[in-house]
């Protein structure tokens, strides 16, 4: 992890250039969070392939439909929680029972936007998108996995929903040519916990293996990229081996990653000798704070993963 | 290959009308369910626009690239849109007593993946003119000379999304967008001026930039002057009918009343309905 930090709301404008010269019809609309989500990029290359709607997030999904059902890959902008909760209605109804190819991809998920505080923070997207029939959720760690999942958007066709987060995450890919719709990546193998995790959480699971593995407890860590299709084959291996789980995201626990390995786990009885452990944000709002200060206070940073995988081989 | 009816004569426009009214009746009916009024009220809107030769489509090639978009925002009128499809040849008139039975490629509200010619699926009031928007622009961008039309109800412009869509609109120029709003003043609950009045819509629209223009919407020869003329003027941005409609039209006990808003004539009250429209059954 020596590459400088970078967040994974950096790759959007960038991919989406990227895209268009490598021949892909695509389009942006934004509602005036251009600079911020970094569509503007696209803007400043292409003028002609983005839309700003101004503050008007029901508007961008249907005019990213519209655009959608003109040959083209429309991708929509904001912060998460405007983006997917202020035009909920129109994602379900529109993009998703339509089938369109509109890749939502808003900036600022989770808790990780910081000092704008609870009501910019949201940690109800997975929960939100994963219900959606023909919805495909991709959550990437890192700067260069968020390229991927984009591109991979793009290429797949059909609903996203891809999660950035506008705070700098530490490098966890080198190459990517493993992220994959429907895969999770097994980042380290270990032999007495899983640490499953996804987003900017998977850099606090690597921390945490480090620091545990120093005790002599040898983690596996895996990095959800696709949250939906979930790749329960390498997740299933991965409990089977180690029998303890522990679950992390800068979500809620309601509804997200957590709850997608809770199912799991009822599904595949006697994976788990003990419990399912989730970290993340418990059935709460967010605050304004600092990123290493939230961390702490809602229980989502290396030290407090450490310590559950402690009490949970206790 | 024939691109659209070209029909000019009023009086086979107001046969085909006619048929449609009766179809609607008659599928809602055998449905148990669905919504005549709106379907009623709109049914000039559809036919002078469709089977005059003003809008261009193939419905042997319901994906021709250079074809008009239609755009059903109310799409709770679905009755109205599959009883056109079926006199432009998109589908046997004999698939309409389908309607909202499970299976069926008429689904309860436009499906666009179970029958094709529906350009989008709509259901969820207010959203359809964003998507008009978009694929006006989306066109536009093409270098087609395709144009859009959407209808929306008078009652989805209490949709706070239908404003956002109007001002960007007229914001980016989109002179390829035709709107009409079929002004019938009722809604589920009641008359819309006792619920939460829009007010003057072609005052609010001017003022949101567009070209607009009022019309009875039960004139066939109105509507047509008010479509060439939307499409002939050279105002730069989007343009807007406004047609004034009575809820229900046609069948004398649905008529401005919003008890017939979304549901269906038994089987005596569709006979009645098909007499008043001078068909036996």
């Amino acid at each position: 992890m020596s590459a400088p930090r970078k967040a994974t709301r950096e790759a959007y404008g960038e991919t989406l250039v990227e895209l268009v010269q490598d021949g892909f019809d695509v389009v942006a609309v934004d509602a005036d969070l251009a600079g911020s989500t970094t569509t503007a990029k696209l803007g400043k290359v292409y003028p002609e392939r983005l839309f700003n709607v101004g503050i008007a997030e029901q508007n961008m999904i249907g005019l990213a439909s519209g655009l959608s059902l003109t040959g083209k890959t429309a991708f929509t902008g904001s912060f998460a929680v405007f983006g997917t909760g202020r035009a909920y209605d129109q994602i379900r109804n529109t993009v998703c029972y339509a089938k369109l190819n509109v890749v939502v991809a808003p900036s600022h998920a989770g808790i990780t936007v910081g000092a704008d505080g609870g009501s910019h923070q949201m940690l109800e997207d997975l929960a939100l998108m994963r219900v959606l029939p023909n919805m495909r959720v991709l959550i990437p760690s890192d700067y260069l996995a968020a390229k991927a999942a984009l591109r991979l958007a793009a290429e797949t066709g059909g609903p996203f929903y891809v999660r950035l987060g506008r705070a700098p995450v530490g490098q966890i890919y080198e190459k990517t040519e493993e992220l994959a719709l429907g895969k999770a990546v097994v980042l380290r193998s270990g032999t007495d916990v899983s640490i499953i995790a996804c987003g900017a959480e998977v850099e606090q699971a690597l921390l945490a293996a480090d620091t545990l593995a120093q005790s002599g407890i040898s983690a596996e860590v895996i990095d959800v990229f696709s949250l939906k299709p979930l790749d329960e084959e390498t997740i299933k291996a991965s409990l089977a081996k180690t029998g303890r789980a522990v679950s992390c995201e800068e979500h809620s626990v309601i509804g997200g990653l957590g709850a997608a390995l809770a199912e799991l786990v009822a599904k595949n009885p006697g994976i788990l000798k003990s419990p399912l452990k989730m970290v993340g944000v418990q059935d709460k709002f967010g605050t304004s704070g600092n990123i290493d200060e939230l961390f702490a206070r809602y229980g989502l940073d290396a030290k407090f993963i450490q310590d559950i995988v402690l009490e949970l081989l206790a | 290959m024939e691109t659209s009816k070209a029909l000019t004569s009023t009086e086979e426009l107001e046969a085909i009308a006619n048929r449609m009214r009766c179809n609607i009746v008659r599928m809602t009916t055998a449905a148990g369910s669905g919504h005549p009024g709106g379907s009623l009220s709109a049914v000039e809107i559809i036919t002078s626009l469709w089977f005059s030769g003003l809008m261009r489509y193939r419905a042997s090639e319901p994906g021709w690239e250079e074809r008009d978009r239609f755009i059903l925002s109310k799409g709770h009128a679905a009755p109205v849109l599959y009883a056109a499809m079926a006199e432009a040849g998109y589908l046997e008139a004999s698939e309409l007593l389908t309607l909202r039975k499970l299976d069926s490629r008429l689904q309860g509200h436009p499906d666009q993946h179970k029958l094709p010619g529906v350009e989008v699926s709509t259901g969820s009031l207010g959203q359809g003119l964003s998507l008009a928007v978009g694929m006006a622009l989306g066109l536009r961008m093409g270098g087609g000379d395709q144009k859009v039309f959407c209808l929306l109800g008078d009652g989805e412009c209490q949709e706070g999304q239908v404003w956002e869509a109007a001002l960007y609109a007229a914001q980016q120029k989109a002179n390829n967008l035709v709107a009409v709003i079929d002004n019938n003043g009722i809604q589920i609950d009641g008359p819309l001026a006792d619920i939460c009045d829009v007010g003057n819509l072609a005052g609010k629209f001017r003022e949101f930039g567009w070209w607009v223009t009022e019309v009875d919407g039960h004139s066939h020869e109105a509507l047509i002057a008010a479509y060439q003329e939307a499409l002939a003027t050279d105002f730069a941005g989007p343009r807007l009918l406004v047609a004034h409609t009575v809820k229900g039209k046609g069948v004398s006990f649905m008529e401005n009343t919003c008890a017939w808003h979304g549901k269906a004539a038994d089987a005596e009250q569709c006979k009645s309905a098909l007499a008043e429209l001078g068909v036996l059954s």
